[in-house]
């Protein structure tokens, strides 16, 4: 890698947290990604152009962890996705990497078998669900039904005022007919 | 997207650009019409504006800066209705960062949705606080959001939300919670039956006792209550075992929060947690599901974390070491980097290390994995268990590793190889093998103060003086040694070379034929070492050896007149002191003894002082107390310079020239090209492997009017695709930095990494390329070709045509300076991957600046020489407009790092800047250069310069050159191509049928 641009970026100090999600594809396109600490714009990219170099050049059958910058990165391959979050040295690794499965099972069953496609069309429902699964860099809820049962009143209650829009859209076109 | 059709279609477009360009233009237009949209606030419905907002959080995703419409994302928090208000909250949380001034303007409406009535508001707003929030939503809001967590009227839905929030106030200031109150209430919150609320307020426990145990030690009991419901899966839903697992997060984290406690004292308490360990402990099998393997050994690793917090019991504590000791030898990668980790870990613990001591062998193994990740373990772990008895297994292993080490990995290597070899060696001979070897092989990576101890224990120990120089003079025979070894060997040969002088081809005569030969390829620091070498064994060759004298005299007089003051006053003293023989025996005496003091290695790596007793170099330094002289300084290390500015060179080479594949009809047999498809519709999670799946299921969203990678291979003609590789950073600003300095990387992609390294002297400089495979398959054809300009002569030693995995070949790169000039030399480089060239041209960092040697003038010498030049051609001035405005001292800096020195105080005038410098070619040999900087303090954006030298053209170029690093870049210009902050175009996909097989998602949908 390169040693220009390691002095400047910011780091919160040390936290046992998820620092960042990241979720990039073979192709090195971002799909999502979510920080927990504050990282500016510039920082951003930095991170991420440095981590998808790293992570998609590893080659199968090795661990989930790479060392980077004196912290941790744990990462899944699921198809065509790399799940990435980055947790401080002494956080319990395993313990983030089924947070990353439980977050694609749950994605799966709303979904109903998620693709890359799915995530690219509807990525503001990506946000939605990590938004009820980790909350300041940590795990919120571990039930799969619980978080299942809220995204689903979410998008009830936008159906509903969509409904209600368009029936008073409607009770206005009658009125001025 | 049901409703979005707009944000639909945009993303669609996007996917559509056929290249970078494309996508910035189409980014740029759709950005162009929010920015539009969002000025005519009253034709901009909640809808639009949600939808505006939507496409501003993907165009940031994308990797663009999205510098406006921040204000209508967080008005949209505001908005009355549910759908308008999620969006405004959840694109602000990630649009902003904690420092954004925008999100001030927001508290009063996030602290109204926290205290109303509206519950699906209040989980919006804990939310953003919880992930964004800064330290003025914890003064304003910790209060209201305490009293949420703990109230009775409100669903765990808000309350989980609120514990975390909660945490992330706490985080930002502490004071935020008031530890009096709050004790109770968090010892009361651990009886929380929803274990959803339960997990998040235990987070919030792990927060608070790492911050103040004390207070919170009545919430210990209720840790250990917890795991012990969930180890008997007591009172445990079904939708929170995970693998049949008791929520195995809640069970990390209580042990977590239970190792902040320094010990347990209640007799009950410890016992029952006891169980509960002993229970994790022996009864976690490795099972042949990944994900209920990976929960059960994340609570077993937990439970090995806090055994040995606890400093439980012997037997408790080999059944651990007993368990890491399977772990290291298993298949699974991951278990085995944990248990790797974890043994480090448990070398704290005494009484342990002789059992870690049996398994060495097995870590060794782990030293050669595969995986960077699990050496690094195995490489700490080694470091960490190294003692006396074991010393000499480990440090040879170590230097076995760093032949093979990838370069990220030697500098640490060989200081952690010749710091046990210091603290432990058992005899003080195997210490000098060790560092010699050190040299031998990484001497890039060795620090001047590992030799410079070498020397010391050398000169130290009498008994160690005949082995160290004859071991010197072995290393001498080798081909190409580093200039380290020159310097090592030099200063001990000088010093007691004469004890050898019985053995072949050890006579002074010889040994000052076979350094002699070193000198051409050595740097200016090193050719006073070898001076004093000379004079040592011309001083110790009695009777006189005039054939030795007349080419040691030879060499002396040539340096001379050196321009280099040590070499230069080195060469003129010897050279007289070598003509007054008893008085030269005086002054060139065996050095005396150095103080013994400790290890600046060890200080450096600062290691705890205590199982260094037994180490021979310890005993032996007891043993001899020692007097006199500091070894000297080593070289001054230059500061890191300012970035430098050049003006941009044209595209075509500034940039990577990335080629289209010219055989791309030739599809290559071993490229997986369903990929793609099966890429962007293969289940991520379950049920099929990927590539088999019926595009059915993705309805509207997915196969409407997408005609991009999904379903490219029927539509696009073959002949259309490109094949760019992603180039990693940006190859400008990478030529820009080692314009400035002499080691580092030139170009980098997902395959390749060329570095380079740089030596110069005078007119001369060697590079080193290295080219290094970073990728699993060989690199075929590859190309190396010098594109020289006219006064450069370049010699670029033959590239292999295959770099195999992972591997590095280095290529030596000779470079000589014929006359000035600002040309710039290019490497045309190529490689193949399956049947894509990939390509690039890149710029030479040989520029003039390398061809300088900084020289310090005192106006005695400097006014003479300006005045002697008296106008132009030799002398030329230029006022010089749209100067970068720099203040004076920032000034001087650039120019240092030029290597154009500056002199100060030598101007009366405070205002103007002289500077001087040596400037090296074939033509015109040694050239002193002189310049004058006279700055506007009014004015900083012109300038008048002065340039001065004895050849027309070297004044004429120097001039132009620093011109070009003074003018300003317009940083807009810059801003306008982040080539490397946007998200890299479509990657060229390596063949790699192994991949495929073992990817992850198909294994996965195998288990499940």
């Amino acid at each position: 890698g390169t040693d220009d641009h390691s002095s400047d970026l910011f780091w919160e100090s040390r936290i046992n947290m998820i620092h960042f999600v990241l979720l990039v594809s073979r192709q090195g396109k971002v799909r999502l990604t979510k920080w927990y600490s504050p990282y500016t714009q510039k920082e951003r990219s930095k991170v991420i152009r440095e981590l998808s170099g790293v992570i998609l050049n590893r080659g199968p059958k090795l661990c989930n962890f790479i060392e980077w910058r004196g912290y941790k990165v744990v990462y899944k391959r699921y198809a065509s996705l790399y799940f990435c979050m980055c947790i401080d040295e002494a956080d319990n690794e395993l313990e983030v990497l089924e947070i990353i499965h439980h977050y694609v099972e749950i994605l799966d069953r709303y979904f109903g078998s998620v693709c890359e496609l799915d995530l690219i069309f509807n990525f503001h429902k990506a946000y939605y669900i990590l938004d009820e699964l980790l909350i300041a860099g940590e795990l919120q809820e571990s039930s799969k039904k619980t978080v299942a049962r809220i995204i689903s009143a979410q998008d009830q209650l936008v159906e509903a005022a969509k409904e209600e829009a368009s029936s008073i859209s409607n009770i206005i076109a009658q009125a001025t007919k | 997207m049901t409703g979005m059709r707009g944000l639909s279609v945009f993303i669609s477009d996007i996917r559509n650009c056929q290249n970078k360009e494309a996508e910035r233009l189409r980014v740029d237009k759709e950005l162009g019409n929010i920015r539009t949209c969002f000025k005519n606030e009253k034709v901009l419905t909640p809808y639009k504006k949600k939808k505006y907002v939507w496409k501003m959080l993907y165009i940031h995703m994308l990797g663009y800066d999205v510098d406006f419409g921040h204000m209508e994302a967080v008005s949209l928090i505001s908005a009355p209705k549910y759908p308008e208000k999620q969006v405004g909250y959840i694109v602000t949380s990630c649009l902003l960062n904690e420092n954004h001034d925008f999100l001030k303007l927001a508290i009063n409406t996030v602290r109204n949705d926290i205290i109303g009535r509206n519950e699906t508001f209040q989980c919006l707003a804990l939310t953003l606080v919880g992930n964004i929030g800064g330290r003025d939503f914890a003064e304003s809001l910790a209060p209201d959001v305490q009293k949420l967590l703990i109230s009775s009227s409100c669903r765990p839905l808000v309350r989980k939300k609120a514990a975390l929030c909660l945490l992330r106030l706490f985080r930002k200031n502490p004071d935020a919670i008031n530890v009096d109150g709050w004790a109770d209430r968090m010892t009361q919150l651990l009886d929380e039956r929803d274990l959803g609320v339960l997990t998040s307020s235990t987070s919030l426990l792990v927060a608070l006792v790492s911050n103040n145990h004390e207070a919170y030690s009545s919430c210990l009991p209720k840790c250990v209550k917890i795991l012990e419901r969930l180890a008997r899966n007591q009172d445990v839903p079904q939708e929170y075992t995970y693998y049949g697992i008791p929520s195995p997060w809640l069970q990390v984290k209580a042990m977590r929060a239970l190792q902040y406690f320094p010990t347990i004292e209640d007799p009950s308490t410890r016992k029952s947690l006891f169980e509960v360990l002993q229970r994790i402990l022996m009864g976690t099998d490795v099972v042949k599901n990944v994900n209920k393997n990976n929960a059960s050994h994340a609570v077993l690793f937990e439970a090995l974390s806090l055994v040995i917090h606890l400093d439980a019991e012997k037997e408790m504590m080999s059944q651990c070491v007993a368990l890491l000791g399977k772990f290291i030898s298993v298949r699974e990668p991951n278990i085995r980097y944990l248990g790797l980790e974890n043994m480090t870990r448990m070398l704290m613990v005494t009484d342990v290390q002789d059992v870690i001591k049996k398994h060495q062998s097995q870590i060794i193994t782990s030293l050669k994995d595969p995986d960077i990740s699990i050496r690094r373990r195995a490489l700490d772990l080694l470091y960490g268990m190294c003692d006396v008895s074991n010393a000499k297994d480990i440090v040879e292993e170590l230097l076995q590793y760093l032949s093979t080490a990838e370069f990220s990995m030697r500098e640490e290597l060989s200081l952690k190889a010749a710091i046990l070899a210091e603290k432990f060696a058992p005899d003080l001979s195997w210490y000098v093998d060790v560092i010699l070897q050190l040299i031998d092989k990484a001497g890039d990576f060795v620090s001047d103060d590992i030799w410079f101890r070498v020397v010391q224990f050398v000169t130290n120990n009498e008994d160690l003086q005949p082995y160290a120089a004859s071991k010197a003079r072995e290393y001498l025979d080798k081909i190409a040694i580093h200039e380290t070894m020159v310097k090592v060997s030099a200063y001990i040969l000088g010093e007691y070379g004469h004890l050898l002088a019985r053995q072949p081809g050890c006579s002074a005569s010889e040994l000052f034929s076979i350094l002699h030969e070193k000198l051409p390829t050595v740097s200016t620091p090193t050719i006073p070492i070898l001076l004093s070498t000379y004079a040592k064994l011309l001083m110790h060759t009695q009777p006189r050896d005039p054939e030795l004298e007349k080419k040691v005299w030879a060499v002396f007089k040539k340096y001379e007149s050196c321009i280099d003051v040590e070499i230069q006053q080195r060469a003129v003293e010897y050279f007289e002191l070598s003509k007054k023989g008893a008085a030269f025996m005086d002054v060139l005496a065996e050095m005396p003894k150095f103080p013994e003091r400790q290890s600046s290695l060890i200080k450096k790596a600062e290691v705890v002082e205590d199982t260094a007793d037994q180490s021979a170099i310890k005993l032996r330094a007891q043993q001899q107390p020692s007097n006199a002289l500091v070894l000297a300084d080593p070289q001054p290390v230059s500061g890191a310079p300012p970035p430098l500015k050049i003006p941009s060179e044209p595209q075509s080479v500034a940039r990577t020239i990335s080629q289209p594949n010219g055989t791309s009809s030739n599809i290559d047999p071993q490229a997986p090209s369903p990929d793609l498809l099966s890429d962007l519709l293969g289940p991520l999670a379950i049920e099929a492997p990927p590539g088999v799946v019926s595009t059915e299921q993705h309805g509207p969203t997915g196969t409407e009017g997408v005609p991009d990678e999904v379903d490219g291979s029927a539509i696009v003609p073959v002949g259309e695709q490109t094949n760019n590789v992603e180039v990693i950073g940006n190859i400008a600003e990478r030529f820009h930095a080692l314009c400035l300095k002499d080691s580092g990387v030139l170009y980098e992609d997902p395959y390749i990494q060329i570095g380079i390294k740089a030596e110069w002297r005078g007119h001369h400089g060697r590079l080193v390329l290295f080219l290094g495979n970073k990728s699993t398959n060989p690199l075929t054809s590859v190309q190396a070709l010098i594109l020289p300009p006219a006064h450069l002569k370049l010699e670029l030693s033959p590239v292999p045509d295959t770099i195999p995995p992972r591997a590095q070949v280095q290529s030596p790169l000779e470079v000589m300076n014929i006359r000035p000039s600002r040309d710039v030399a290019v490497l045309d480089f190529s490689y193949k991957l399956g049947t894509i060239v990939v390509g690039a041209k890149l710029r030479i960092p040989a520029v003039l600046n390398k061809f300088l040697q900084p020289l310090q003038l005192t106006s005695e010498e400097f006014f003479p020489q300006w005045r002697a030049l008296s106008g132009p051609p030799l002398k030329l001035q230029e006022v010089v407009r749209g100067v970068r405005p720099l203040a004076l001292p920032e000034m001087a800096n650039l120019f240092n790092s030029f290597r154009v020195t500056i002199c100060p105080g030598l101007d009366p005038n405070p205002n103007n800047l002289v500077a001087s410098t040596t400037f090296y070619s074939e033509t015109t040999g040694a050239m002193l250069c002189l310049a004058r900087i006279e700055t506007d303090p009014a004015d900083r954006t012109q300038l008048r310069m002065t340039v001065g030298s004895g050849d027309p053209t070297l004044t004429f170029e120097l001039k132009e050159f620093i011109k070009e690093q003074l003018i300003a870049i317009p940083m807009g210009s810059r801003a306008l191509v982040p080539a490397a902050a946007a998200p890299p175009p479509p990657v060229a996909q390596p063949p790699s049928p192994a991949a495929l097989a073992d990817d992850p998602g198909a294994m996965l949908a195998g288990l499940l």
